[in-house]
């Protein structure tokens, strides 16, 4: 076990090495630099933006920036945002947990959700209740996030009132309230982006969930809980539930890329200042040491994520810890 | 090569494909059929259908921003262009896109996973390892690291790039198949006549690895069509003044609530698409054997790549 998990974190390093230094080369390539995106304004001479070059080193040869890059990560300096202003730790520190907020609590929800709908499904395959929930199941697979996401702000901000469109907090009012008003604020605004996230993930877990007890069904262990007299109802819930959990905790693991793709997109309708937000207007600014070290992060993280799924895979199946 | 290596079967078979003739008996195949091939009929014949030119300006001062009316049904944008035209001029790029990268990605993703496959060792574990990689990063994120080269992308760079971001899974996939066939007795045969590997690998295991490649090609489209909408709406997309749908979504994304118009016509054209192109995954799905093809294959494909 020690060794699988000890090649496992190997081989995710590797990984996390070449997708980083990958992202490195691309915003490189890529037309424009910090100091040029920046720092556009007339009356700043060519010299000077030169000056401000040689201060970041980005007038020297790509290989030297990224062996000094990869130096400096080793150290745990993820160097200065130019577009910012700031040190790029801080801004990852800012922006990490407001992601991993909006991304946790929407994998919890959706992972709920679907296996409740998939239960209901399972019941009667084939029946009425499991033909419609599929079809709004592929609906919801099929709808492009951002327009349900936008399509969420236009009826829940605008025609309805019932939630600010965008932020973590209320801009103005925020700091003059008391401690309990700031919780339903935070939690006010937290609403739509989570709930977007969650109708998007729930289609694709569902779905799976499903297939996962479908499958199991034909069991003789079921046939022996359906003779000894166990409803069909019970059956599903108490024996086929917990065997056809296992591919679905493996789907978390792969299922978290997605997901990230999806925060982004609703971060971005939103306005929620997150990884996906700020990535975006980074790469747009051609801020390469804040997009490089946001991907950085995101690539570790959703390592750590598979890893985790892995992990508890073998926690809950016996068969896979033996292999 | 002769060209009879390439020739099906026919001896074999009494009338037609049995997955075939199950797609056929799938309500779910028949409409996503009929609506897919009315999407492309719209977007082969845009120019008879559509009302104006995609890129014709009407009237910039008085007809900018219109509200669906009887003249204009889907409204017109901030330049006065019919909204109606625009989206049915933008179904020939969503699908040209859509179609060219997922028969590009099949392609890719075949060759890939059949290799992978059927060779194993050394060679297998470099590709696994590195679509591992590929898998593990957002594929937004990674579109618009790439599109950030270009200013703004044309259309055949954006098929590359959906192409060169979507063949992993079905690598995957196909590598998985031909593992499985790699020991089976008639592939055991063929080798043991001493069939030539390339012979052998297009004649006996690629015919046998479609089934779950032509699932994920379907899935892929359906992806595809999403994330150039995606783009776009993050301001990345196809150059101006070329009518996408995710081009005229951008358009309105500035004033969502004021020109709904704007969003919601081109994104209901997109949902449509989209659910009829994984509706017919669905069914190829459930057409072919289902031993070939494991349960759930479709769902973890949709989770892994999106």
């Amino acid at each position: 076990m020690r060794r699988y998990v000890a090649g496992r974190l190997l081989q995710a390093t590797i990984v996390v090495l070449l997708v980083t230094t990958v992202t490195f080369l691309l915003v490189h390539l890529a037309p424009g630099d910090p100091v040029s995106h920046a720092f556009e304004r007339p009356g700043v001479s060519e010299a000077v933006r030169q000056q401000w070059r040689a201060d970041f080193g980005l007038d020297r040869p790509i290989a030297e920036q990224y062996a000094r890059w990869i130096g400096n990560v080793m150290r745990g300096e993820l160097g200065y945002s130019v577009s910012l202003r700031r040190p790029v730790a801080d801004v990852v520190a800012e922006v990490l947990p407001r992601t991993l907020l909006l991304v946790g609590l929407s994998l919890a929800l959706s992972f709920a959700l679907g296996i409740v709908v998939a239960v209901l499904q399972a019941e009667q395959p084939g029946g009425a209740r499991d033909r419609w929930f599929g079809r709004v199941l592929l609906v919801l697979f099929s709808v492009p996030d951002f327009w349900l996401a936008l399509v969420m702000l236009i009826l829940f901000t605008y025609r309805l009132p019932l939630f600010p469109p965008s932020g973590i907090v209320d801009p103005v009012l925020y700091d003059g309230m008391s401690a309990g008003a700031r919780m339903v604020d935070r939690l006010r605004h937290l609403v739509l982006p989570v709930a977007t996230l969650t109708l998007l993930s729930t289609a694709a877990i569902s779905r799976q969930q499903r297939s996962a007890l479908l499958e199991v069904m034909p069991s003789d262990w079921m046939r022996t809980a359906m003779a000894k007299g166990l409803s069909r109802r019970s059956a599903v819930r108490r024996h086929a539930l917990r065997n056809a959990l296992l591919p679905s905790i493996t789907l978390a693991g792969l299922y978290l890329p997605a997901l990230v793709s999806g925060a982004l997109i609703v971060e971005k309708v939103f306005s929620w200042p997150g990884m996906g937000l700020t990535a975006a207007e980074a790469i747009t600014k051609s801020d390469h040491l804040l997009v490089t070290a946001l991907v950085l992060v995101t690539s570790v993280a959703v390592a750590l994520g598979a890893l985790l799924a892995d992990l508890a895979s073998a926690a809950a199946d016996p068969r896979i810890r033996v292999r | 090569m002769s060209a009879e290596v390439f020739a099906p079967a026919k001896h074999v078979r009494i009338g037609a494909h049995p997955a075939l003739r199950a797609l056929a008996r799938d309500s779910r195949a028949r409409i996503a059929l009929v609506v897919l091939l009315l999407i492309a009929l719209g977007a082969v014949l845009a120019p008879l259908i559509a009302p104006y030119g995609p890129e014709a300006q009407l009237d910039i001062a008085r007809l900018h921003n219109q509200p669906p009316s009887p003249a204009h049904p889907f409204g017109t944008d901030k330049v006065s262009r019919d909204v109606l035209s625009r989206l049915i001029f933008g179904t020939r790029v969503s699908l040209a896109v859509g179609l060219g990268s997922a028969a590009l990605a099949m392609s890719i993703g075949i060759a890939v996973g059949i290799v992978a496959g059927y060779l194993g060792g050394a060679v297998d574990a470099v590709l696994m390892r590195l679509v591992d990689a590929a898998l593990s990063v957002p594929r937004l994120l990674v579109l618009l690291l790439v599109a950030s080269l270009w200013d703004r992308v044309g259309i055949v760079p954006l098929t590359l790039l959906m192409a060169g971001t979507g063949w992993f899974t079905v690598s995957r996939l196909v590598r998985a198949e031909t593992l499985a066939l790699r020991d089976r007795e008639f592939v055991l045969a063929a080798r043991a006549l001493g069939t030539p590997t390339l012979r052998l690998l297009v004649r006996h295991v690629l015919p046998n690895v479609l089934a779950p490649a032509l699932v994920a090609a379907a899935l892929g489209i359906a992806n595809v069509i999403l994330l150039e909408a995606a783009l776009s709406y993050l301001g990345i997309g196809l150059e101006e003044p070329a009518a996408s749908w995710g081009t005229i979504i951008q358009d309105g994304a500035d004033s969502v609530t004021g020109h709904w118009w704007l969003t919601v016509f081109p994104g209901l054209a997109i949902l449509v698409t989209v659910f009829a192109c994984n509706a017919l995954a669905d069914a190829l799905r459930d057409a072919f054997d289902p031993r070939q093809l494991p349960r759930g294959t479709t769902d973890a494909l949709f989770a892994s790549e999106a």
